[in-house]
């Protein structure tokens, strides 16, 4: 990650991500670099586009991106941008930075998938806690949670960011439409581990990733802009 | 007679039959009349709820996971509300899908102007990759629906209860010569045919019907007005007056031209009633369309 620099302004959103992108890529996601398009692939959709050093970093580690790319972030000339894009990187499922729009194509993808028959394969998209204000998240927990769409699998990561917080509990919000979840501390690879990989039968499973709050001292940093 | 939107409904539930590809999203509208092809393909007809960023999204996801969707409720609700969705779901992430729009401009009338979008055309006309068709009879509406099931771009069909009493033998993407004239070329799009023709029936100009306007057909436009004796060119747009000028501008970019763009006004009106009414209040009744057309092909 620190041969990406220059003046991006989501370092919390990126360190924010990394263990539990870490644990996808390393444990849970069946993907493979050599065959980036495979058709019985996971797929793993990053909503919260925002401070994409951690996903870089952790393709590159994986062999899906060159580390010779990795200075060029956000260069003119470089496939890596501040907010990911599909069409430029292979192993990127969607173009992504605009928040609230990951869910919905998580959605579609599984409903896709499951319409060809490709019953193995899962889809999982990361979003934010603060990503979790866009209405657009709750069209899509509340449709996958009445039909069960138990190929769908959400991470919030929470570092306590949303300006109203949930007063309820995000957990709460995706619970009451029927949706299997797990709260865990965001930074435990093993727990993360054992709760993205747990059996949610007949309902989408959400896993909240607790980390440090945005604003804590060990990561304060100017005000993100949307 | 029988509407674009109840062709549309025939064919697609047609088509799910015979093309696995193929799925059907909606957001509440229409979902009665897709209640058969829904029983036959559970997975394949979807219908999110009244739910339109979703409605988007989920027809992006479909797309990415390999399969051909066709997205549908009222313009209102199917471009404008969800237009990032578009933008992005689709767009940016260079995913194919069909929007099939029902109840084009003022055909809800009375519903006012929550349920009116004459903008639709004007908004994914800002967009890269998108073609535009605008059928003006149900016959047209299924070939184009059928070609574009079997395709794998970006299209939009804007389907209208208004249209023309006979169908055209339409070639996508091309526009048709109609007649042959001498004191300009008018343009009629879709429903607007039909006015056009009775606007103009003693007129001597040349009228190109086009139901595909996005690409828009540049070749056909200049080959009709370099026969023409007036570079002078008339857009009858069912949608945002002048939504097309600008393609009529670099079409003819190295002939002096005029050109007059009809079409919806941009004012509120905030009237109900018919969509009879709303065409004389925009003046693209046949009527107004004459008053307007011969004042400026002939007497300026």
């Amino acid at each position: 990650m620190a041969l990406m620099t220059g003046d991006e302004k989501h370092g919390p959103a990126a360190t924010s991500t990394l263990d539990v992108l870490w644990v996808l890529y390393d444990r849970v996601l069946n993907v493979d670099p050599v065959d980036p398009e495979a058709p019985g692939r996971d797929r793993f959709l990053l909503s919260k586009g925002h401070g994409p050093m951690a996903y870089y970093a952790v393709l590159t580690a994986r062999g899906f991106i060159d580390p010779e790319l990795l200075p060029g972030f956000g260069d003119f000339g470089s496939p890596l941008g501040h907010h990911p894009d599909r069409v430029l990187l292979p192993g990127v499922e969607i173009g992504s930075g605009s928040l609230g729009h990951g869910l919905g194509l998580a959605v579609g993808t599984a409903l896709g998938l499951r319409a060809r028959g490709l019953d193995r394969p899962r889809v999982f998209t990361l979003v934010g806690d603060a990503e979790l204000d866009e209405g657009s998240n709750h069209e899509a927990i509340a449709f996958s949670g009445a039909i069960g769409l138990d190929s769908l699998h959400a991470v919030v990561v929470d570092n306590a960011s949303a300006t109203h917080g949930w007063s309820g509990g995000i957990a709460t919000r995706f619970e009451r439409e029927g949706w299997s979840v797990l709260t865990v501390d965001g930074r435990d690879h093993g727990a993360l581990e054992a709760a993205l990989t747990a059996p949610h039968q007949g309902r989408p499973h959400a896993v909240v990733a607790v980390v440090e709050p945005k604003n804590s001292t060990a990561s304060r940093s100017p005000a993100s802009a949307r | 007679m029988e509407t674009m939107r109840e062709r549309f409904i025939a064919t697609a539930t047609e088509l799910l039959d015979h093309d696995p590809r193929l799925a059907v999203v909606l957001a509440d509208i229409s979902a009665d009349q897709f209640g058969r092809a829904a029983a036959r393909h559970p997975g394949r007809v979807i219908n999110v709820g009244i739910r339109e960023q979703l409605l988007i999204g989920v027809t992006g996801g479909l797309a990415l996971g390999g399969m051909r969707p066709i997205a549908h409720t009222f313009p209102s609700f199917l471009v404008e509300r969800p237009f990032e969705q578009i933008k992005l779901d689709l767009g940016h992430q260079d995913a194919g899908a069909i929007l099939v729009s029902s109840g084009a401009s003022y055909d809800m009338a009375s519903m006012g102007r929550t349920h009116q979008s004459p903008g639709d055309v004007a908004l994914l006309d800002t967009l890269d990759g998108w073609t535009i068709h605008v059928p003006g009879h149900p016959d047209e509406a299924e070939a184009l629906l059928r070609r574009a099931a079997a395709g794998d771009n970006r299209v939009y069909l804007r389907l209208s209860a208004d249209g023309n009493p006979e169908p055209r033998a339409i070639t996508p993407g091309r526009f048709e010569v109609v007649r042959s004239g001498r004191a300009g070329t008018v343009i009629a799009v879709g429903p607007m045919l039909q006015p056009v023709l009775n606007a103009v029936e003693d007129l001597d100009v040349t009228v190109l019907y086009a139901v595909t306007v996005r690409p828009f057909d540049a070749a056909t436009l200049r080959q009709a007005v370099g026969a023409s004796a007036s570079t002078d060119v008339v857009l009858v747009e069912p949608y945002l007056a002048g939504t097309s000028n600008r393609e009529v501008d670099e079409a003819l970019l190295d002939v002096p031209h005029r050109v007059l763009g009809l079409g919806v006004g941009r004012a509120e009106l905030r009237r109900y009633g018919t969509a009879a009414d709303h065409a004389a209040a925009h003046g693209l009744d046949a009527a107004s369309l004459r008053t307007r057309i011969s004042g400026f092909l002939i007497t300026q």
